[in-house]
């Protein structure tokens, strides 16, 4: 019996240790010979719910046989998709050549070594893309990746009742005595304890003159006046009633819903809620609401598409970069999707002004737009925004406190 | 002439005191352990493996940023770091500050072991009395057995989902109770929702096994019993309970290693709660891998001690013996 025991544990731990040899190693970054290499490619991103990337896909493949893209498509969760592609790039699994990255994880996955930076022969022309999203796509001075769509946020109001929207956040809230005359709510946002959360209170934050973190995109700048009054406006927001205490479990869609309802005065949100208030059957604002430019600064959110160090046909994927940036399909993301387009002329152009009346004003707003911070610990930053903005605006802190916490925790996030 | 003839001599078997019989027994057992060899092997690589990988990580320090290329290297050796990251709350030099993952280690450990204890022995309780109910002999009683199990088989996301849109501010949890409670975004109230949510899909799973244990005891006890003048509060307290004893243990045990890992209920209704009230060990390593795997490693193997301790505990003093209990109730026998 003590013989087979040992026999056992000897195979056993062969077993083990053969499977662990399996572990990946070796590879690096890319060569010179994969910079101009050519070849099919294979473009990721979040699930295409308006259908409108497959069909841009097959006009590139009608027009170059020899490199054709096949599309990728991942979980409509923001979380999930990141996970996904961490996990490919740690594989340094070859076959994600061009991939879609959320605006706040460029610096995550540039500081890791997995997105080719696109300067030399990879290099694109940025001087006709709006220069927050170009921002948003640079890491310690290069490009990692092409601005590909953008958002930002508007400021919803009732025209009917305030005729002429506020500019600056005194003004909203002087206006929220007549929502008080007309016995409702005056503002929404989402304050829940989620990424919404930190979208809002950096746009508080930012429209206040103060910022989060410095341009080397680590070092916490909270502890300044500017910073202290962008989270003080909220917290007295809440205490007199502006914000009603129910914004604490708002999201998008509960504040979409809310203001749809009659039930707020001022909504801040993102543009794809303009069409669903216009043409919900339960929408009863329909024709009493307008749009405005946030009277705080905006937070900028979009895509980036960038190339994986491990692509074998980098050349490709550099071209379908230009192809996805140019003005022709730009136009067709607008018009199909709802998507904010990065080339700063399209927001003028009266076609799509015709059939997304809002691409004005989401000019000002992306103008004046200020990227959440960019910087490669970006999960725990946010997290530890999110986090402490919570305590600050339930009532559990006080600002300075909350400011302070907020700090303190950047900077351990930021030193890993 | 009839002499007795001395008994013939043991025949002496190469392995000394053992009887050929013995040997024969000792011969099957190698052949069984060399045919379950390619079972254990897999066991071994699917659990095992990961064990010891996570346990090997856990000692080895995350990437850290170069601070003048901007890129990520590999961290060397850690030592404990990792660990003393947890439970000190050590982050680097100074103490771990609020908004971090670390700070929520403690408020985790206590959210986990409190909702363990509350959703188990509320589903003790409820499992016991509806199991009671479905031990009876009536019409309809498959029809309540199966709409019973109806709650454990939606799946959790599912029951999570159900759930946030029925406490949601505008909900119907808010419409009975007249009130405005904001169940997601206040500590107690995010706390009191997961347990409802758990209780409600758990308690069947609680009622089934106990039924298991129930169906075993014979009705010749309880007339003996009522003969004897007993009264149904002194039935089911002198003879229910202790009889149930081993079922009830195993399916305490059961649903306590579960709690203890619990992660999609509290993820889905409330994202971890306001700050860290409903965050869990689960979740905090699940948030812990976006930020740092090696930290992450450190503290899942602390949740593996955790949980293996008390089912130590569980198995070695108070009695919950799987195996024994299962076998008994396949050849319906009482312990």
């Amino acid at each position: 019996m003590k013989k087979a025991t040992l026999v056992f544990a000897a195979v056993l731990a062969v077993g083990g240790l053969a499977v662990s040899g399996c572990s990946g190693s070796g590879g690096g970054s890319s060569t010179g010979a994969a910079n101009s290499s050519r070849g099919p490619i294979t473009y990721v991103q979040g699930k295409d719910n308006n259908n409108v990337v497959q069909p841009v896909i097959d006009m590139w493949n009608q027009k170059h046989p020899d490199e054709k893209v096949t599309l990728k498509e991942q979980s409509t969760d923001a979380n999930q998709q990141h996970d996904d592609l961490v996990q490919n790039f740690q594989a340094k699994n070859s076959n994600y050549d061009v991939v879609s990255v959320d605006v706040v994880w460029t610096a995550e996955f540039a500081a890791k070594g997995w997105l080719q930076p696109l300067e030399g022969s990879l290099k694109i022309d940025t001087s006709n893309l709006l220069p927050a999203t170009v921002k948003s796509a640079t890491y310690i001075g290069k490009l990692y990746a092409a601005p590909v769509s953008s958002d930002g946020g508007l400021l919803y109001y009732r025209k009917d009742i305030v005729p002429t929207p506020p500019t600056t956040w005194d003004e909203m809230m002087a206006d929220c005595a007549k929502a008080k005359a007309a016995n409702i709510s005056c503002y929404a946002g989402q304050f829940k304890q989620y990424e919404g959360l930190t979208v809002n209170v950096a746009e508080s934050i930012n429209g206040a003159g103060g910022e989060i973190v410095k341009s080397d995109g680590k070092t916490p700048n909270l502890q300044t006046a500017e910073a202290k009054k962008g989270m003080q406006q909220l917290v007295d927001a809440f205490k007199n009633g502006n914000i009603p205490q129910e914004n604490l479990t708002f999201m998008e869609e509960p504040s979409r819903q809310a203001f749809e309802a009659g039930k707020y005065l001022f909504m801040r949100n993102w543009p794809y809620a303009y069409s669903l208030a216009t043409t919900d059957a339960t929408s009863v604002v329909k024709d009493k609401f307008g749009i405005a430019p946030l009277v705080t600064a905006s937070s900028l959110g979009g895509h980036n598409a960038a190339i994986s160090a491990y692509s074998k046909h980098q050349a490709t994927a550099h071209d379908f970069l230009q192809f996805l940036e140019s003005q022709e399909i730009q136009k067709i993301f607008v018009q199909k999707a709802s998507l904010a387009p990065v080339i700063t002329a399209l927001y003028d152009d009266q076609d799509l002004i015709k059939t997304n009346p809002y691409l004005p004003v989401l000019k000002q707003s992306i103008l004046k737009a200020v990227p959440r911070p960019v910087t490669p610990f970006y999960p725990a930053v946010t997290q530890a925004i999110q986090v402490n903005a919570f305590q600050v605006l339930s009532g559990a802190a006080d600002v300075n406190t909350g400011l302070k916490n907020m700090q303190d925790a950047i900077k351990s996030a930021a030193n890993g | 002439m009839a002499v007795v003839d001395a008994p013939p001599e043991k025949i002496k078997s190469p392995r000394g005191k053992k009887t050929d019989k013995a040997a024969a027994r000792t011969h099957e057992r190698r052949a069984a352990l060399w045919l379950i060899a390619p079972s254990i092997l897999i066991l071994a690589v699917v659990i095992g493996y990961p064990l010891v990988a996570a346990v090997i990580q856990s000692f080895q320090k995350d990437a850290g940023l170069n601070p003048t290329t901007g890129l990520f290297e590999q961290g060397g050796f850690a030592g404990f770091s990792n660990y003393t990251h947890w439970l000190l709350q050590q982050c680097g030099p100074v103490p771990c500050p609020p908004g971090t993952n670390c700070a929520s280690f403690w408020a985790a450990i206590f959210n986990t072991f409190f909702f363990t204890i509350v959703t188990v022995v509320l589903e003790t309780v409820l499992g016991l009395w509806m199991a009671l109910i479905m031990n009876r002999a009536y019409r309809g009683r498959a029809l309540v057995r199966a709409s019973v199990l109806v709650p454990w088989a939606i799946p959790t996301a599912v029951t999570a989902k159900l759930w946030f849109f029925i406490f949601a501010t505008a909900g119907i949890a808010n419409v009975i109770l007249h009130a405005q409670i904001l169940w997601t975004s206040q500590a107690w109230p995010a706390r009191i929702a997961i347990i409802i949510a758990d209780v409600w899909k758990t308690t069947p799973f609680m009622a089934l096994l106990i039924l298991a244990g129930l169906q075993i005891i014979p009705d010749e006890i309880y007339e003996a019993s009522r003969v004897d003048g007993a009264s149904t509060v002194q039935q089911f307290f002198r003879i229910t309970l202790p009889l149930i004893k081993p079922a009830l243990m195993v399916a305490i045990l059961f649903r306590t290693l579960d709690a203890l890992r619990m992660y999609d209920l509290p993820a889905i209704l409330t994202g971890g709660g306001p700050g860290n009230a409903t965050t869990t060990l689960s979740i905090l390593v699940v948030d812990q891998i976006r930020q740092g795997f090696n930290a992450a490693a450190a503290l899942s193997t602390l949740t593996f001690l955790l949980i293996f301790a008390v089912a130590f505990i569980f198995v070695r003093f108070l009695g919950a013996n799987v195996v024994a209990t299962t076998e008994a109730q396949q050849k319906g026998e009482l312990r």
